[in-house]
């Protein structure tokens, strides 16, 4: 199962992946259950992901099993790495397995010590309230006979740990309101 | 990188200066070793004895902020000794260009100085040319104004006895690295440079990179396999996150966003004042133009200037400290972190912090609630009653909860599957940036008037769905044949006249000539099949056009074929009547001997040749050394001490240091177990448990001077503030003797903070507000400070 997985890319499905591991022991129930004592990730749907940290691009394998990350490894297949990982990158399933990340959207009020938990609709509307309130209210449409369309009482700032796709959608709302301030971590 | 990972391994001489991958990049020493295996030298230049140093055949100390007397030891080094590539600087590059009769360089000046505003005029930084326009050469190298010449007598003064009283290298390790280096000045051999953010976090950062790509040029080491000049980024998507322009200065793809000023003020302005008669980016209008079709979709077009006025236009600068520093004046009210921690990460915290003081509200997305979603906490050392900031924190998902791609260090734009639902009730980036502009849509629907319209203008067309459609984002980026509705074949295709679309130029290819509902993105390319030279040219897919190794015609003689039989990357193919190889080619493909560009290998430039001397920058057609804004010493190259060009920020908080308070330099590093400003890692228990506190590495030397002893509770200071942590003793630094005078050098790692497992100082307290004159990255690398026991 391994061996196919590896060679051949698809993200397996449960069922694939279940299938192909069937066919593999032979549907023996006893020499199933064997193996899968052996292994925690005879039965997990593997699917490729970059490593988060550095820009070297090393390939990683995400098991899941049972709706968890019950194990993640450096891609054999992978070019660049070919399997192996350091000490960051082989840590990324407690990315999710950590119980350390929030539960929910967390709110300030002004003046307050304490965050209070809130919905995300509740979050998206007052934001962009805020949002608006902010541009209308700074936003220049032409200065010295030329159109510029800006506002500069916003500011952005990050992108470098998100996807492209993402990077792409953040510029494009930012310029799309007039935003000037624009950043990330490429500057510093 | 013009290279990339894989390719490393082709080098005969590695000279990594200002990184350090053995502890920042780990896996890419795989391939520097590959690459020793073969014979290759690896050199380490680096003020602390680091990892990589310890894997290293040559390891030479240099005082933080002096790579340019450095390296430019090594280009009058290689001049002298005509350890130079001649073929390769005579053909390619502008090394027989004749100079302006103007052109003058005194006493750490060139010409075109403005004292009163800081900046240069740049008018004489140019060539002399006859009355067609044509710039005049002397291909012998004898015209005493040719580029050869006047770098020649620039450099002059770089001595090694000089260069090595300016960085503190003992002189015998010089002369190894010079010696090892310099050796690939052959078409026989080949030599990479590796840097980093310790090249770059600079007030000189990109003269820095400047000279190293000199260096580069001169020994004809850019353009082949094993050689470049190679930034080993630090974050999965760096490159990618800058190539998306999320930087105030450029748009998507590195075309200059539109300023206020005359230059810009209509779209025909910026094409006529933006665009070079020849090089690529003489094609810069069909790239704005399909930009602006992708931004605003139908309703650019070609009679209302693709609605080029409605894109804002910046009037200063916006840079991450002009960005603090106009918060801090009160200029920005609302602000919007995307997994970014500058209450640990910018520098001069202090002042950051009092920024985000006086914001009215504030956004911050991340994986878990870092320092700055925090800044208005007690534990921040803030009085909560007193900040009336609305503060919205969102749970975003994880890298493996979510899909899309990253481009690594070498270009290749990789492809990441989703794995699992987003862990609690967290969310992506990218549905919240659809939902927020859903939203901020719905409040505009009813609206008119000149402050909706340029909003209402833009296209926001990625689904109707709760999540944004991955793949419509992916087709957008790619760009459109509006005729035929399929995603267009690549960047040549694209035109300005409203035919064509693409968000972003440089990544057009890599989703091409797909109809609706036709899958072809090769970011998820993942066939491991080397296909020559280690390219992998199916696997992921590199921009621009998959090409691996950039100015790759370099690699090739003047006929045309592989300097290296061993190192070879495309070759000219008479009978084909085109180039062909192990890569992409990165020039016409069919020009041949007898076309006017056949020398010319770098066509991003208008005469197609490297710069030995250039006029993109802003402070200096050459690399000149000046000392960081804060040294213990003055500079012995000119009686300039600092970078003329660098912008100084006074006003609160940016107070300066002096050597009599802060005699010992002070510079930051990274390391292994954690990442960046250590969200990610401080709250991993498995990381937290190997690199659990904030220290100071100091000398034996230092430590005995001060009666610190290892484990020591040490007190940092510099004049932006103090800093707690233990101390950690080694013999990594040693005390540098500088012109004569004995300097001492300490450094931290910057990754910690208040919050997560591990916790500790935030090491920026320290760090100035200043930055590069050209690109304003901040000079964390080289600051003053003293250190002392903490009471009790």
């Amino acid at each position: 199962m391994f061996e196919v997985s590896r060679r051949q890319f698809l993200k397996l499905s449960g069922a694939t992946a279940a299938t192909l591991a069937i066919v593999e022991l032979g549907f023996d129930p006893h020499k199933a259950k064997a193996a899968a004592k052996e292994l925690k990730t005879a039965r997990t749907d593997v699917t490729p992901t970059i490593c988060p940290y550095c820009s070297v691009g090393c390939g990683i394998l995400i098991h899941v099993k049972d709706n968890d990350v019950v194990y993640s490894e450096g891609d054999p297949d992978h070019p660049i790495n070919q399997g192996s990982l350091c000490s960051k990158g082989s840590s990324v399933r407690d990315l999710y397995t950590t119980d350390r990340r929030p539960k929910k959207p967390m709110y300030r009020a002004p003046g307050s010590d304490r965050w209070e938990e809130k919905e995300w609709d509740w979050m998206l509307d007052r934001i962009a309230e805020k949002v608006k309130e902010t541009r209308d209210s700074t936003f220049v449409v032409n200065e010295d006979g030329i159109p510029v369309n800006r506002t500069e009482a916003i500011a952005s700032m990050g992108g470098a740990a998100l996807e492209n796709e993402e990077c792409y959608m953040i510029q494009k709302l930012m310029r799309g309101l007039g935003l000037t301030f624009i950043e990330h971590q490429a500057r510093i | 990188m013009t290279n990339h990972w894989i390719d490393i391994q082709y080098s005969d001489a590695m000279l990594v200066i200002g990184g350090n991958p053995a502890e920042n990049h780990p896996v890419s020493m795989k391939y520097v070793q590959k690459a020793r295996d073969r014979g290759g030298k690896l050199i380490s230049v680096d003020p602390r004895f680091t990892r990589t140093s310890s894997k290293a055949d040559i390891y030479a100390p240099m005082r933080s902020g002096t790579d340019i007397p450095f390296i430019s030891g090594l280009i009058k080094y290689a001049i002298d000794n005509e350890l130079y590539h001649k073929e390769y600087v005579v053909n390619y590059t502008n090394a027989s260009f004749i100079v302006h009769d103007d052109y003058k360089f005194k006493d750490g000046i060139f010409s075109g100085y403005n004292e009163d505003t800081r900046n240069y005029d740049r008018s004489t930084w140019t060539f002399k040319r006859d009355e067609d326009g044509n710039i005049l050469k002397d291909e012998t190298l004898k015209d005493p104004r040719c580029v050869w010449n006047v770098m020649k007598e620039h450099y002059e003064r770089y001595d090694v006895d000089t260069v090595c009283a300016v960085t503190g290298t003992p002189k015998e390790d010089f002369i190894k690295v010079a010696d090892a280096f310099c050796s690939t000045g052959t078409p026989e051999k080949v030599g990479t440079i590796m840097y980093a953010m310790g090249t770059t976090q600079h007030t000189v950062g990109s003269q820095n990179v400047r000279a190293y790509g000199m260096l580069q040029l001169l020994l004809g080491n850019v353009g082949r396999a094993g050689g470049g000049v190679n930034a080993m980024r630090g974050e999965a998507n760096v490159q990618g996150s800058t190539d998306m322009a999320l930087l105030f200065h450029i748009m998507p793809g590195y075309n200059p966003a539109p300023t206020q000023s005359e230059r810009h003020k209509s779209l025909a302005a910026y094409n006529e004042n933006e665009t070079p008669a020849s090089g690529y980016w003489s094609n810069r209008p069909k790239f704005m133009a399909s930009f602006f079709k992708a931004h605003f979709g139908d309703n650019a077009t070609p009679e209302n200037d693709f609605l080029y006025d409605y894109f804002p236009k910046s009037r200063r600068n916006n840079s991450h400290i002009a960005l603090f520093e106009a918060m801090y004046d009160g200029d920005i009210k609302g602000f919007i972190t995307w997994g970014q921690n500058p209450i640990v990460g910018g520098p001069n915290v202090r002042k950051e912090k009092a920024a985000m003081e006086k914001l009215d509200w504030f956004v911050c997305m991340d994986l878990f609630e870092t320092e700055t979603a925090t800044f208005w906490t007690k534990e921040s050392g803030a009085d909560p009653s007193k900040i009336n900031t609305e503060v919205f924190f969102l749970p975003a998902a994880g890298p493996y909860e979510k899909e899309g791609s990253v481009s690594n260090s070498g270009r290749w734009m990789q492809y990441r599957w989703k794995a699992i639902e987003p862990k609690n009730d967290s969310r992506s980036d990218a549905w919240f940036v659809h939902n927020l502009a859903r939203r901020l849509k719905a409040l505009y629907a009813s609206e008119n008037g000149p402050i909706a319209a340029p909003f209402k203008a833009l296209d926001w067309s990625f689904g109707d769905g709760d999540y944004p459609d991955v793949d419509l984002v992916c087709r957008e980026i790619n760009g459109y044949d509006l005729t035929t509705g399929k995603t267009i074949l690549n960047f040549t295709q694209l035109k300005d006249d409203g035919t064509t679309s693409s968000g972003n130029w440089i990544y057009s290819g890599f989703y091409p000539d797909a109809a609706p509902g036709e899958e072809k993105n090769r970011s998820k390319n993942r066939d491991n099949v080397d296909t020559g030279m280690n390219n992998y040219l199916n696997w992921s897919y590199a921009w621009p056009l998959n090409r691996r190794i950039l100015y790759n015609r370099a690699s090739a003689d003047l006929e045309g074929k592989p300097w290296n039989s061993n190192n070879e990357v495309i070759w000219w193919d008479n009978a084909a009547g085109s180039w062909v190889g192990h890569d992409v080619p990165d020039f016409g493909a069919a020009t041949g001997p007898t076309d006017p560009g056949w020398k010319n290998p770098f066509i991003m430039r208008p005469d197609g040749k490297g710069e030995l001397f250039t006029n993109g920058m802003t402070d200096g057609p050459f690399p000149e050394h000046y000392e960081p804004y804060e040294s213990p010493v003055p500079n012995a190259f000119s009686s300039v001490q600092l970078n003329p060009a660098a912008r100084i920020w006074t006003g609160d908080y940016n107070d300066k240091g002096d050597a009599k308070d802060f005699p010992i330099i002070g510079t930051t590093y990274r390391l292994s177990e954690h990442w960046q400003t250590g969200p990610m890692t401080r709250n991993n228990k498995w990381l937290a448990e190997l690199m659990p506190y904030m220290f100071v590495e100091l000398s034996e030397e230092l430590a005995a001077e001060k009666g610190i002893k290892e484990k020591d509770k040490v007190i940092v200071s510099s004049a932006r503030g103090e800093i707690e942590a233990y101390a950690m003793i080694t013999k990594r630094f040693r005390p540098y003797e500088i012109q004569g005078q004995k300097v001492h050098h300490l450094g931290m790692p910057w990754h910690y903070g208040y919050q997560g497992i591990a916790k500790g100082s935030i090491a920026n307290y320290l760090t100035p507000h200043i930055g590069d004159a050209n690109t304003m990255i901040p000079e964390y690398k080289a600051f003053l400070c003293n250190v002392r026991r903490a009471e009790g």
